[in-house]
């Protein structure tokens, strides 16, 4: 338990760190152009899949629950409503987990062990500034555009079911979907993703600058950034949801 | 001069430094030999602040190495790594100038390259290398671009670190002939840590031998063979009998 606490603990150092070094130069602009292309560009692909396939689900979901107390009218609201407020931020959250935590916890051991952070530091290069900064910052600012068009595949998903297969009108879904929505399920989503992309980018940077020695160490920090991301998004998410609709 | 003081180092239980004392003198070339994990690397490491000693000091020209503008102390050192420690994602060029794009002793990025270019002509290697990614080179070629980037800023301090170690033979006598060379034109002080014992004779002017966390014998390479030190004998003799307990 106090291994537990004591870890929590660094990792809200390093964080900070991250975050007071953003603020001070040197700033290394090929490398925030790398990471951005890396996390936002080439993730668009998992991204769409994922929300488009779990949109159209949801819609199938919604119309056979909603079917049991003829409710079947509500399929736009709820996948609208579960899309953006809940599933498009998650789902991106832990696909970027998969995807980028994994790789930037893996690059960043991989040359921990082989002393390429060690040739950093004697080049007169701060590892936190040319390794973390560009990698955290480009996450925080692109996983909520990442989230925003996760979001509206998703709801193309819904939409692309309930109109080809559950018989709903085209013009009447859009309708129903854009009345539906209001500012706050937004602005709560993109929130959700700055704080999902931070959280990714920051656990790939922390465990692979921690990791052991060897193979296996490498292969033990890719494995526990990926697990501390997701338990991290997934505890954000559920203070950021009470934050924006319960209070 | 760069002047270790009763440098003491611990892993948990292990005492790896246990009051290491060192002077190497300004231009002159030090190589510290012993077995596998007698801490030579740590030694090293710790000049660099790259590991903190527990206690002791380390000075630099008299200065403290861990007090000061660090940049303007690490911009003094250039440093090749036992396995190349070159960045997989940048190719050979941007290695070899990487101090030279960016911080304080930027440059334009063509008169970085000519100058990444002429150290890589300097170690043997022909401009084409230059466009290269370092997973495309041999374990010889990587060598030397380490190299090439340990003094493509013209340190005045150089360190070594294994710097034949997974060679063979020949690619090792090039490497050696390398460093001589470089150290002797530049004027640089040097500090190479080995086990090999080819290494230290073409590049040693003066070697200290580490064993159990301490200096056992440090003294010119000249008088290597007829130390009378016990250590340093069974050292260089190879011999399992000795004072050093040889694991079988």
């Amino acid at each position: 338990m106090l291994s537990v606490l004591a870890t929590i603990g660094r990792i809200a150092i390093f964080g900070i760190d991250a975050i007071s070094h953003m603020l001070r130069p040197p700033f290394y602009g090929r490398e925030f152009l790398s990471a951005l292309l890396n996390i936002g560009w080439l993730s668009l692909p998992v991204v769409g899949l994922t929300a488009v396939f779990t949109g159209g689900a949801l819609a199938l979901q919604i119309y056979a629950g909603g079917s049991r107390f003829n409710a079947e009218a509500v399929v736009p609201q709820i996948v609208a409503v579960g899309m953006v407020r809940e599933l498009g931020p998650v789902l991106v959250g832990l696909m970027i987990a998969a995807r980028v935590t994994s790789s930037i916890a893996a690059e960043i051991a991989t040359m921990k062990v082989t002393e390429q952070i060690d040739a950093l530091v004697t080049l007169s290069t701060h590892p936190m500034k040319y390794l973390t900064v560009p990698r955290v910052l480009a996450a925080v600012l692109v996983v909520p555009l990442l989230v925003g068009v996760g979001d509206i595949i998703g709801v193309f998903g819904g939409y692309a079911v309930a109109t080809g297969t559950l018989g709903f009108n085209p013009a009447g879904y859009i309708r129903n979907t854009v009345n539906f929505l209001e500012p706050l399920d937004v602005i709560s989503s993109l929130t959700k993703g700055a704080v999902f992309g931070f959280a990714a980018a920051t656990m790939g940077c922390f465990h692979g600058m921690n990791s052991g020695r060897g193979a296996m160490g490498v292969g033990r920090a890719t494995k526990s950034a990926v697990e501390g991301a997701a338990v991290l998004i997934l505890a954000a998410n559920f203070v950021l949801t009470g934050v924006f609709f319960s209070l | 001069m760069i002047k270790m003081d009763n440098i003491q180092k611990s892993f948990g239980s292990n005492h790896v430094l246990r009051g290491l004392d060192l002077e190497i003198e300004k231009g002159s070339s030090m190589v510290i030999i012993g077995g596998s994990g007698t801490g030579k690397s740590i030694a090293l490491k710790c000049i660099l602040g790259l590991v903190k000693q527990d206690s002791g000091t380390i000075t630099v020209d008299g200065k403290d190495a861990a007090a000061g503008d660090r940049d303007a102390f690490l911009a003094r050192f250039g440093m090749l790594f036992q396995g190349g420690a070159l960045f997989d994602s940048l190719p050979v060029w941007q290695n070899v100038a990487f101090r030279l794009l960016r911080g304080s002793l930027k440059r334009p990025r063509d008169e970085a390259r000519e100058i990444a270019v002429e150290k890589l002509r300097r170690v043997g290697l022909k401009p084409d290398v230059a466009d290269r990614f370092p997973a495309e080179l041999s374990g010889g070629m990587a060598k030397r671009v380490g190299l090439a980037r340990a003094i493509a800023a013209e340190p005045e301090i150089i360190f070594f670190d294994e710097p034949t170690t997974g060679l063979d033979p020949i690619m090792s006598g090039v490497i050696n002939e390398l460093i001589r060379e470089i150290v002797v034109e530049m004027g640089a002080t040097a500090m190479t840590i080995t086990h090999d014992m080819t290494s230290v004779r073409a590049i040693a002017d003066n070697i200290a031998m580490l064993h159990d966390g301490i200096i056992q014998w440090t003294g010119p390479v000249s008088q290597m063979d007829n130390s009378g030190n016990p250590y340093l004998d069974q050292f260089i003799q190879g011999k399992a009998d000795g004072p050093i307990e040889a694991v079988r």
